[in-house]
């Protein structure tokens, strides 16, 4: 259970350095008015459905440091035998990086107004985000085809299992990025689509961010970076 | 003394008008309705629906236990049926629904000075998902071969085997299926929750000015958000192992003596998956509890708070502190030994900022008004049952007094009172406290009263003894104890003496639910503030609150939510949206 | 006003019902009275904070109740009672948490010269295993469980060949002998108890679990399962007899050695 600890330990750092600034110290019945003008206590100045989607990414990071402690555990157990992983999963990681930089650069569009950019880069990572999950579904094929089924080892029981829950991360972005991009043609307001686009891309780069950690996970050099770590302790 | 702005100098907080969504028709105001007022009573009527199935569930357990071989119909797979979903729905279904779901939407838009939720339509998403998720569960009571019997605690290996009832039919299966769209709702109202609180606050509603009842939900719905993706995970890989046979969780088995496909699994990571969940879960429901009975200690003994504070600093700290406790429910469950000293210590930790918030709530009686209304009856019925309970935590998070008596009447004793009976009292108190906002009338007194001794005195009754077969050593999630050499006479007699008890405070809750359909139109009428509470949703132009809550300007808040019998002012309470001054000493002396 | 003499009531009824009711522990039967003391220790110590709690509360609602005219005082806090509170808090937690990890550490070391017995738990019934002459248990595999081999222990291993092996019956153990109980399921999660030993600990199909205790009385003891573990959870009681050293022996005489037990088996299988 290391793993999620330390992410929580991360979130209680952030929830830490939040309540820091919330003047928990302060006695309340000796502050009366309106003291909110005065000293930045109100939310945050950032829009609300950014804050709602770190929210929930944090939610989504749980999930899969969960998956990866569960993974270290039951790797620990004497019936596990690693799976090569398929070369296509390069491919695909390259393909996911491109998808995040095509929003990085619709976002960047969108700030500056240029909404033929914010067009293309939206419908690039679309197709990319496509290509990627394309790519995944042919990876699991070359998998089942060389006989690394599913039940046949806990190995590649997790490789599947968290493959397709990330995958259904992707699948459900897709959603959201399609109704943007059916904005960025209907004629959104911009600054609504300025932050529709910037939630896409937010919610792209932190998938993007848990693909890699997934990859270095499944191929083995997660738990040969944690090795070393405790080797370096000991 | 900060008196920081003149009143009449502040500006009028912005009027959300644009962002709020308005109801066409008769379908999007009452049934699709996006509004947390109404998603609130849907969620608290759900919740309280499937909860009377738990309460019938929990008579046919009491009928089995007080009068063995009476009652035919009560099989063993029935009798594990019975437990299992009575725990289940308890725990999740009613308590997790009714505090963070029921409550929360309706008190945090109106405690915070909000017009609604941040994100309505994803919060009524998460009202349809978690009544698909109750459809589901109920369901598998009609599904081949019935609901699962595999305890609440859905244990792996026997929870998907056929030695269980439902472990190989659709009972198991649709658990976890409801469990997961559990989790997806939850996520949905918890994200509105949360960022609610962060970022719909009225001008001036610091957050140490936030009523106790926000702080309890806040952060339980923060603990909750985090904890239940454990839940998510075990259940998603124990349906694997079940529906597709992999190997997560089952090792190599011999069933009825024929060799399973299974091998290699960890029993114990399953384990410590559903606890890592688990026990937060404990505080997710006890933490809005501890937050509603300090308003209404505090509101009915018409004094402040003691040392709030403390009370913020000990929710924040007992929240945190529950994420590293979890494997105490493991001592016995073949871990490593030595975990056994860290989870001992850091649960006992856990005693002292819980101890604090006990001795802050008698410390607010003390040279109070004290009103016995019936919330406050309530409020101080909780306190008993909640010492009473969180000391007998003591015994079992000391690691080796938890040898003796875990998986024993103690423990079910235990629970049932920390987490079971105190905050379904809380629960109770609150609904005698906030049914006038909700519905304009107030309770029947008398009827209250009633429900009060009944419930409070019953549910004593069964549970206090019950320590005490624990102690002697009778185990739980038997339906038989006929057998058992060290259970005297006596003690099968005081078995029947609970049971009947149970059936007694089982009927008190009828005569409340009839109370709360009666008062709707018989209950004397309550005017806007029948409390003469400070706390904002109190200070509606309307009662019940109307779409949007504050009429035409929000609040803005002025002082803190417990200004109650200030020396030198005129009432004995100042709403939080009264402007200036009171009072010349407000340090102690 | 009912409420504060109720309060008291329910004070005086709950220490009344400690002391007077004849619902308690059962006689001890092994060297864990360090358990009991810790549990004694624990009442005491949360018996005196209920009390004193729903006593001050009864107090204040007796004395603060509203009459025309009261008014509450003022007070946000008192830091200096806080802390006081915190520390005396912090005081009783730790006599009950020290000793409890005292006797923890006492639980978890097993003496050297515990002898071995395997306990193995399956839907609904126990089996036990002791090791032979040679003071040492064959290793065991669930993969080689069968009708002949109903414990699955490892044939090709010399050392299991005179394992006594009880299947199904009563357990006998000699007084006055700590010893190491290791626990093994072959199918659900079980939990070998005997309420007068105190000690308990789950089986967990794929590893070995174990506990230990010295028996210090002789008698009969019912075993019974403490982790559910399927329908007929209930109906997995056991017996466990603590008998003289000569009972002992006399007992353990009677017993079939694992290579006898297989025996006429392999005969048949040659036929």
């Amino acid at each position: 259970m290391s793993v999620i600890l330390v992410f929580l330990l991360v979130i209680a750092g952030f929830a830490g350095w939040w309540l820091s600034h919330q003047r928990l110290m302060a006695k309340p019945w000796l502050e009366q008015g309106a003291i909110g003008d005065i000293i930045g206590l109100e939310g945050s100045a950032l829009p609300t459905a950014k804050i709602g989607l770190g929210v929930f990414l944090a939610v989504v990071g749980c999930l899969f440091a969960l998956f990866t402690s569960a993974y270290f555990m039951r790797m620990a157990l004497s019936d596990w035998q690693a799976l090569p992983l398929p070369r296509v999963l390069w491919f695909n990681t390259g393909v996911l990086v491109l998808s995040s930089v095509a929003l990085q650069c619709a976002s960047v569009a969108a700030r500056r107004g240029q909404i033929d950019t914010v067009r293309l880069g939206l419908v690039t990572a679309g197709l990319t985000a496509l290509g990627f999950l394309i790519g995944q579904l042919v990876a699991w094929r070359e998998l089942t085809a060389d006989g690394y089924l599913l039940t046949a080892n806990p190995a590649n029981s997790f490789f599947y299992l968290i493959t397709g829950m990330h995958g259904l991360h992707i699948l459900g972005g897709l959603v959201g990025l399609s109704r943007t991009t059916a904005g960025a043609w209907n004629g959104t307001p911009p600054e609504r689509l300025r932050l529709s686009v910037e939630l896409c891309a937010m919610y792209w780069h932190f998938l993007l961010f848990v693909w890699l950690a997934i990859f270095a996970l499944l191929a083995g050099w997660a738990a040969t970076f944690i090795e070393i770590c405790r080797q370096l302790l000991t | 003394m900060v008196d920081v702005t003149p009143a009449d100098a502040v500006p009028p907080a912005e009027v959300a008008e644009m962002e709020l969504y308005h109801p066409h028709s008769w379908w999007t105001k009452y049934v699709f309705s996006q509004d947390a007022k109404v998603i609130a009573i849907q969620y608290s009527a759900t919740a309280t629906a499937i909860g009377l199935v738990a309460l019938v569930l929990s008579w046919m357990m009491r009928l089995q236990l007080g009068f063995p071989g009476t009652f035919d119909f009560i099989t063993p797979e029935a009798y594990y049926q019975f437990i299992t979903m009575h725990g289940m729905i308890m725990v999740i279904y009613l308590l997790t629904a009714l505090f963070l779901g029921g409550f929360g939407n309706y008190l945090i838009p109106l405690m915070v000075g909000a017009r609604d939720m941040v994100f309505p339509y994803v919060n009524m998403l998460s009202y349809w998902i978690y009544l698909l998720a109750v459809l589901v569960l109920v369901s598998s009571f009609f599904a081949p071969g019935g609901p699962t019997g595999a305890g609440w605690t859905l244990y792996p290996p026997q929870a998907i085997m056929t030695g269980t009832p439902g472990g190989q039919d659709w009972g198991i299966i649709l658990m976890l299926v409801s469990l997961i769209l559990f989790i997806i709702g939850f996520t949905m109202g918890g994200l509105n929750y949360v960022v609610t609180v962060l970022q719909a606050r009225t001008r001036g509603m610091t957050l140490m000015r936030l009523p106790l009842t926000v702080w309890g939900i806040f952060t339980a719905t923060v603990m909750a958000l985090l904890a239940f993706p454990a839940l998510f995970v075990a259940c998603v890989m124990m349906l694997f192992d079940r529906a597709l046979g992999t190997s997560f969780f089952m090792p190599a088995i011999v069933e009825m003596g024929e060799q399973l496909q299974h091998g290699g699994g960890s029993p114990i990571l399953f384990q410590h998956l559903f606890w890592f969940f688990g026990h937060p879960e404990v505080y997710i429901v006890a933490l809005p509890a501890f937050g509603i009975v300090s308003d209404l200690i505090s509101t009915h003994a018409r004094k402040n708070i003691f040392g709030y504070r403390m009370m913020v600093w000990a929710i924040v700290g007992i929240g945190a502190l529950s994420f590293v406790v979890w494997a105490h429910h493991m001592y016995v469950s073949g871990m490593h030994p030595y975990f056994g000293f860290f989870f001992a210590t850091t649960t006992l930790i856990i005693a002292v900022p819980t101890a604090i918030k006990v001795y802050n709530w008698v410390l607010t009686l003390w040279r109070g008004d004290i009103h016995l209304t019936v919330p406050m009856l309530f409020a101080l019925a909780f306190i008993v049952t909640f010492v009473n309970g969180g000391l007998t935590g003591l015994f079992l998070g000391n690691v080796v007094v938890d040898v003796p008596l875990s998986d024993t009447m103690f423990v079910v004793a235990h629970f049932h009172m920390v987490m079971g009976v105190a905050p379904i009292l809380v629960i109770f108190g609150a609904i005698y406290h906030w049914y006038p906002k909700v519905t304009g009338r107030m309770l029947n007194e008398a009827m209250g009263q009633f429900h009060f001794w009944v419930t409070f005195l019953g549910a004593y009754l069964i549970f206090f003894p019950m320590h005490y077969l624990g102690l002697m050593g009778v185990p739980r999630r038997y339906n038989e104890l006929t057998d058992m050499t060290m259970m005297t006479e006596s003690a099968h007699d005081l078995n029947s003496f609970i049971s009947i008890m149970a059936f007694l405070v089982g009927f008190a809750q009828i005569v409340f639910l009839f109370n709360l359909i009666w008062s709707i139109r018989h209950g004397r009428e309550a005017g806007g503030n029948p409390w003469r509470a400070t706390t904002l949703e109190w200070q509606t132009p309307e009662t019940p609150p109307a779409h949007g809550n504050f009429g035409k300007e929000l609040p803005i808040v002025y002082r803190w939510a417990y200004d109650y019998s200030v020396p030198g002012a005129k009432e004995d309470f100042i709403p939080q949206n009264v402007p200036g001054s009171f009072g010349s000493s407000r340090e102690p002396a | 006003m009912a409420i504060a003499l109720v309060l008291v009531l329910v004070v005086v009824g709950s220490v009344l019902f400690h002391f007077l009711s004849p619902w308690w522990w059962t006689p001890i039967a092994s060297n864990w009275d360090y358990i009991d003391n810790t549990i004694i220790i624990t009442f005491w110590i949360t018996g005196v904070v209920f009390a004193a709690v729903v006593l001050f509360m009864a107090y204040c609602v007796f004395r603060f109740r509203h009459r025309e005219g009261n008014q509450a005082a003022y007070e946000p806090e008192n830091k200096r009672l806080e802390w006081w509170l915190t520390i005396v808090t912090a005081v009783g937690v730790t006599a009950m948490l020290v000793p409890g990890l005292f006797v923890w550490n006492q639980f978890v070391s097993v003496p050297s010269d515990a002898t071995v017995v395997e306990v193995v738990g399956q839907q609904w019934q126990w089996s036990f295993r002791l090791p032979g002459k040679d003071g040492k248990l064959g290793t065991s595999d669930t993969r080689n469980v069968s009708p002949e081999n109903p414990l699955g222990v490892n044939a090709s291993d010399a050392n299991g060949q005179d394992d006594v092996v009880v299947e199904a019956a009563d357990l006998h153990l000699p007084v006055g002998k700590p010893v190491k109980m290791l626990l093994r399921s072959i199918d659900v999660l079980h939990d070998f108890y005997v309420p007068e030993f105190r000690a308990k600990m789950d089986m967990i199909p794929g590893s070995v679990t174990y506990f230990w205790f010295t028996p210090t009385k002789t008698g009969t003891f019912q075993v019974l399962c403490a982790e559910l573990c399927g329908q007929g959870h209930p109906l997995m009681n056991g017996v466990v007899m603590v008998d003289t050293q000569e009972d002992y022996l006399a007992w353990l005489g009677e017993q079939q050695t694992f290579a006898q037990l297989s025996a006429p088996q392999q005969v048949g299988s040659a036929e």
